[in-house]
Parts: structure tokens; C-alpha cells; sequence
């Protein structure tokens, strides 16, 4: 094997040439009284390492689902994978029994939740939290975990760490709550970490701070990191590559270069109209009209097309698949091409 | 922490004096003569009469009698029945017995309550969860002296496993201390069900998953710990309310008991009597629940006195 990397969890014997997390045609519903909702259709995308891959979409695009399946923390019922794979070094973590995959969890994949409040156990001290990543997972005796808590509250710029391993989550602010977060998740040294809108509860002045946190432990680790958010303004500085999630489906990929420079997804487009810029300041911000689609009824053709203002006839009738349409680029638009050079400026919008 | 305490226990006083007061007047304010029926079939000789209306300062207006007696029951002269034992003994006789009736009810509930309660939330909505939703709910229903009768004949006669009635024995206990606790022992039961449903769906619970922890440490540190606050919390409340309401459970199981010795004192109207067993259990509720607020605190940090 050509890996060094001291992480212990299994390996198959293809490590070396499989991608570092691969997800393949992922397929998640949830199964309830009013229907079953088909949260996540068809999702695929690659990590590597040192990679940061932002995953952008709405609300309720399945960007939080995908991670859980992922993880394997999905609500199961009334959450179930009904397709795919979930590929870590060439191992689809969704075949192994329960057992064997809680050996990834916090090992080789880690996550990172929005509400860091809610996310931590309300009644044990932080500094147990964290140190029982180095207890449960590495045997270590309590002495030698707490010195090893205080070293990684240190890194992640906690204050007086010494002092404050033993205090609650409640007393801390939401900033250095999410720093905790933040340790716990990084404290087995994992190849890949999931964020999911880890600044999204924070005010703007800590977000900054948090996500510059984030962006240098990634590169110090070389970790893969899928960073989730629905604000583009947030990825710009940090993500190599975008995933445009909507309705549970990827509908534009790229890297964050050509996607600022031009999408090409109506979709992506109205995303990035949507966030104040500087250089077109004084102009009003236009959202995206309308609502996504509800689950349970997702329409016939493209899942877009009742809020597109493109949309053609075709939109209705097929659902337009991912294809590359440039070097390295996707987009599920019939139209694709045509936003992209800007051909539909003179649409009705 | 500490100063919260000594307020606690201040603002006691008042409350003691409140419900004393409130008790006292009713016991001595129901209609009829208190002396009828207390000599036999005869009307009680006046020089009877006489004395107990001093020893009781019965002539004197409400307010005064009650002061005169508070001072008395400060002192720790709790007065005689009307029959002339000493009420502080039968006090200490009783006490006993109804705080081990009510600790083995207790005992019921957070064994059996708890457990029923776990089993039935982890697998939610199979054979065990059903069959406690149903029977928590059946027992819930049913009032306490039909739970008492069939366990007598079940238990007792039927089976043989448990003696009947009360023979002055620990074991004669059981039984009753079982029929007691049995309607808290349903919401604790159906309590603890709640909150492991509830936060089994937490997030700090799948942020333990995410962790990479064994489901047995997920369920067993992550997850109980804080479904048994609320139930820990509802058991020691509990604990009050069981010493005075075993009133039933004493008289189906023929257990000398306080609830018992409060009910005759009521029917006989032995003020004296009533006042100083509800005192006591006054006390022993504030007390009791003072407790309960400093356990809560202590198994919920977010929970803070000052
Ligand atoms: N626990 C759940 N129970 C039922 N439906 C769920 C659950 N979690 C997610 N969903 C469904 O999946 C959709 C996508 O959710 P999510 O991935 O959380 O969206 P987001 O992109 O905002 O993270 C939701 O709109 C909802 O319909
Ligand atoms: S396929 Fe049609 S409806 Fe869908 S985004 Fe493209 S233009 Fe709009
Ligand atoms: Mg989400």
C-alpha cells in the first residue's frame, strides 16, 4: 500500500488508487404519514484530498441529508438510502454492518452540525466531550485524554482552555461553541470533514472566524472537506469546487472560478444574483421567486422549470440529466450553453 | 448555593403557618358538637366536657386557640386524643411505617417504572411498547382500591407469594407498597418513554453517533442521562405526595399507617390529632421538595440557584 497515514481504520486493498470520498448516484427518502419524500435523487460527486467541495442550495435542496447518509446518522425510520454507493478509499461504507462503519465515524469521516448549542450534550463538560474521542476511540486513560482536550482547544483558539475544559456548553458563546464543535471533530485527525453550515447560527463578525478556523485546518491536515451552506458569499474565498444542489439532484458542478464567472444553470444564477456584491452595489437584490418543489410531488421534466425563467416546452417534457458541458463543468439544463454565454439575457425574468 | 438553601427554608415558615392554620380551622370549624358520640351512647358528663374545653381552650375565639396551640406544638407538646393517649406517640409509630410503605413504592417506580419505560422507547412501537402503553394506561384508569383487592386476591390468596394484610413485618409490605406506587410507577413508565423518544432524535445524540460511539454508550451515557432528569426529578416530588396519599392503599391493607390515623382523626374530629400529623407532612413535602429542586440542579448543569 502507498498510504503512510496513520489512521487505523480498515482498508481494502485498492486503497491507493480509489478517490478519497466518492458519492455514486445516491438515492435517500423519507418515508411518512404524508407521502414519501424523495430528499436526495441521484446525488454523485468526488473528494479529494486537500479538496474543499461546497455543496449550495435552498433550504430543504437535501444538502443536510446527503451528509447524513454519508456519516450513516440518516433518521432511519423514517429515513432510508434507497440507491447508490458511498465510496471512502474504494470501501462503500453503505455494505458494511453497523459495526465496522462506526470505525470511519470520527476516524475517517467526521461532521461538523449547524447548531452547536443543540449539537453538544447539554450535561457533560465540554473538555469530556471532546476527550471521549481519545477514550472510546483510542483506549487513552483519562489523564492523557484531558492533556490531549487541552492541546486541541488550543489549536482551535479556544481561550484559557486549561481553565475551561470543565465548563458546560451553555457557557460558552456561540462562537466558541462551534470552536468546540469544531475540536471534537477533528480530534481523531480525519481524512474527510463534513461541515454543515457551521456559521450559518453565528453572527457575521465570528463567521469570518470560524471559516478562516476551518479553511486553515484543512490545509494544515490536508483533510477533504465538504463544506454545506446556502450563502455563496460564504465559499468564495475557501471551496475548490461547487456542487449546486436543488430538489435533491446536483444541477450545476464546477469549480468556484468558472461558476462565479459565469454560471451555467438558471438555477445557479438566480443563487448568485441573489447575494450582495460590491461591485454591483446600490442595485436591489433579487431571490429566486417562488418555492422549491415539495417532495412528495417533485414535477414531471426539470425540477426547476415552475420557478425558470427560461423555461421551454422541452423543460416540461424531459428532465435534463447532468452533462458536461465544458472541460470539468456540469450542468442539468437543457439550456445550458445559452446561459452560460448569456444568450437568455433577454428573457422575461 | 448556600444562601439559596437558608431562603428556601425561610420562606417554609409562613407556608407552615398558612396550611397549619387553614387545617386547623376546618377540623375545628365543622359543624355539630365535637364531644357527640365521644362518651358511648351517652351524653358526655359536663365535668369532661369542661376539661378538655380548657386543655383545648375551646371557649377562647379561633385565632387565639390556634396561637395557644402552635405555641404548644413549638414546644414539642403535641397534646392528647380525645381518648387521652399521647398523640406524639402515635405520631412515632405511624410515621415509620407509611415512610417505608411510601420508599417501597418508590422503589417500584424507578425499578420497574424506569425500565418498562426504556424498553418500551427503544423499540417503539413493538410488542413491549404496546403492551406498556396499554397497561400504563389500564392502571391509570382503574382507581387504586380495585388495584388493591385484585392484588390481594391474586397475589395473596391465589398465589400465596405475599401476605394479604399488614402484620407488622417489612414483607407484609410489599404488596401494598406496590398497589401505592403503581399509579406513579404507569407515569414514570410513560414519562421516561417520552423523553428517550424525544431525544433519541436529538442532535447532541447523533452528534455522539456521528462521534463514532458504540449505539450501548450512545443509548446508555448520551441518552439516559438526560431522559432521567425529568423522571428523577418527578419521583422525589412523588415521594411527598405517597406519605399522604396512602390514605386507600392503608385502609384496603389494614396498615397502621398516617393517612389512616389522619382519616379517623377527621371522622372523629380530633383536631388536635389532624393538625399535628399534617404538620408534619407539610414539612416533610417542603423539605422534600426543596431537595428535588437541588437534585434537579444538580443533574442538569444548566440549571443554576443563587
Ligand atoms: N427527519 C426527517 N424526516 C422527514 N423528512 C426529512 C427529515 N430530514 C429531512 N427530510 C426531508 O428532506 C428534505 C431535505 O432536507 P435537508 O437535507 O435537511 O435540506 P437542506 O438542504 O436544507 O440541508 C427536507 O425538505 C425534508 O422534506
Ligand atoms: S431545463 Fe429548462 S426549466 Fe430547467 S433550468 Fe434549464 S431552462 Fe430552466
Ligand atoms: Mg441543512
Amino acid at each position: 500500500m502507498a498510504t503512510t497515514e496513520p489512521s487505523a481504520a480498515p482498508r481494502p486493498p485498492d486503497a491507493g488508487a480509489a478517490p478519497l470520498l466518492e458519492v455514486d448516484d445516491l438515492h435517500v427518502e423519507f418515508r411518512t404519514r404524508d407521502g414519501v419524500a424523495k430528499a436526495v435523487n441521484g446525488v454523485s460527486y468526488t473528494l479529494s484530498e486537500g479538496e474543499t467541495l461546497a455543496v449550495l442550495g435552498e433550504s430543504g435542496s437535501g444538502k443536510s441529508v446527503t451528509a447524513q447518509a454519508i456519516m450513516g446518522i440518516l433518521d432511519t425510520p423514517p429515513g432510508y438510502v434507497t440507491g447508490g454507493a458511498v465510496r471512502f478509499r474504494g470501501q462503500d461504507l453503505l455494505q458494511l454492518p453497523e459495526e465496522e462503519r462506526r470505525a470511519y465515524r470520527g476516524r475517517s469521516v467526521a461532521m461538523i452540525f449547524q447548531d452547536a448549542l443543540s449539537s453538544l450534550n447539554p450535561v457533560f463538560p465540554v473538555g469530556w466531550q471532546i476527550a471521549e474521542m481519545f477514550r472510546v476511540h483510542e483506549g487513552l486513560s483519562k489523564k492523557d485524554a484531558r492533556a490531549r482536550t487541552v492541546d486541541l482547544m488550543d489549536q482551535v483558539r479556544i481561550p484559557a482552555a486549561r481553565e475551561r475544559v470543565n465548563d458546560y456548553p451553555h457557557q460558552f458563546s456561540g462562537g466558541m461553541r462551534q470552536r468546540i464543535m469544531i475540536a471534537m471533530s477533528i480530534a481523531l485527525d480525519p481524512d474527510v470533514l463534513i461541515a454543515d453550515e457551521p456559521t450559518t447560527a453565528l453572527d457575521v463578525t465570528v463567521q469570518a472566524q470560524i471559516m478562516n478556523l476551518l479553511a486553515d485546518l484543512q490545509r494544515e491536515r490536508n483533510m477533504g472537506m465538504i463544506l454545506i451552506t446556502h450563502d455563496l458569499g460564504v465559499v468564495a474565498d475557501v471551496a475548490d469546487t461547487i456542487e449546486v444542489m436543488y430538489s435533491g439532484r446536483i444541477m450545476e458542478q464546477a469549480s468556484v472560478h468558472d461558476i462565479y464567472g459565469a454560471p451555467a444553470h438558471p438555477y445557479t444564477e438566480g443563487l448568485l444574483r441573489s447575494i450582495p456584491r460590491v461591485d454591483l452595489k446600490g442595485q436591489e437584490l433579487s431571490a429566486i421567486k417562488g418555492l422549491p418543489p415539495n417532495l412528495s410531488r417533485i414535477p414531471e421534466g426539470c425540477e426547476f422549470r415552475p420557478r425558470c425563467p427560461y423555461a421551454q416546452q422541452i423543460c416540461h417534457d424531459t428532465r435534463p440529466p447532468l452533462l458536461e458541458i465544458a472541460p470539468g463543468r456540469f450542468s442539468a439544463c437543457h439550456f445550458a450553453q445559452e446561459v452560460l454565454e448569456g444568450d437568455f439575457d433577454n428573457a422575461e425574468q | 448555593m448556600g444562601r439559596y438553601v437558608i431562603r428556601r427554608l425561610l420562606q417554609m415558615i409562613p407556608v407552615v403557618i398558612g396550611t397549619t392554620f387553614i387545617i386547623y380551622t376546618m377540623v375545628w370549624a365543622l359543624p355539630g358538637d365535637p364531644f357527640a358520640g365521644k362518651c358511648g351512647d351517652r351524653a358526655c358528663p359536663p365535668a369532661y366536657i369542661s376539661m378538655m374545653t380548657a386543655e383545648y381552650n375551646l371557649d377562647e375565639p379561633l385565632l387565639v386557640q390556634y396561637g395557644l396551640y402552635m405555641v404548644d406544638l413549638m414546644q414539642g407538646n403535641f397534646g392528647e386524643t380525645f381518648r387521652g393517649t399521647e398523640i406524639v406517640n402515635e405520631l412515632l409509630q405511624r410515621y415509620p411505617t407509611t415512610v417505608q410503605l411510601a420508599v417501597i413504592a418508590i422503589v417500584f417506580e424507578l425499578v420497574i417504572g424506569i425500565a418498562a419505560g426504556v424498553v418500551a422507547g427503544l423499540r417503539r412501537g413493538g410488542f413491549i411498547d404496546n403492551l406498556v402503553l396499554v397497561s400504563t394506561l389500564v392502571v391509570v384508569s382503574i382507581p387504586v382500591f380495585v388495584i388493591g383487592l385484585v392484588a390481594q386476591i391474586v397475589v395473596g390468596v391465589q398465589l400465596g407469594w405475599l401476605p394479604v394484610t399488614y402484620d407488622g413485618t417489612v414483607y407484609s409490605l410489599i404488596l401494598p407498597g406496590f398497589v401505592l406506587g403503581s399509579l406513579s410507577l404507569a407515569y414514570v413508565a410513560r414519562l421516561m418513554r417520552t423523553n428517550l423518544v424525544e431525544n433519541l432524535r436529538s442532535d447532541y445524540v447523533r452528534t455522539a453517533t456521528a462521534k463514532g460511539m458504540p449505539q450501548k454508550r450512545v443509548i446508555g451515557v448520551h441518552t439516559l442521562r438526560n431522559s432521567l432528569i425529568p423522571v428523577v426529578t418527578f419521583i422525589g416530588a412523588d415521594f411527598g405526595n405517597l406519605l399522604g396519599g396512602a390514605i386507600v392503599t392503608e385502609g384496603i391493607f389494614n396498615i397502621p399507617g398516617v393517612g389512616n390515623m389522619i382519616f379517623r382523626g377527621i371522622r372523629d374530629r380530633e383536631g388536635a390529632t389532624v393538625t399535628a400529623a399534617v404538620t408534619i407532612l407539610v414539612l416533610v413535602f417542603l423539605l422534600v421538595n426543596l431537595f428535588v429542586d437541588l437534585l434537579y440542579a444538580a443533574l442538569d448543569p444548566r440549571i443554576r440557584y443563587e
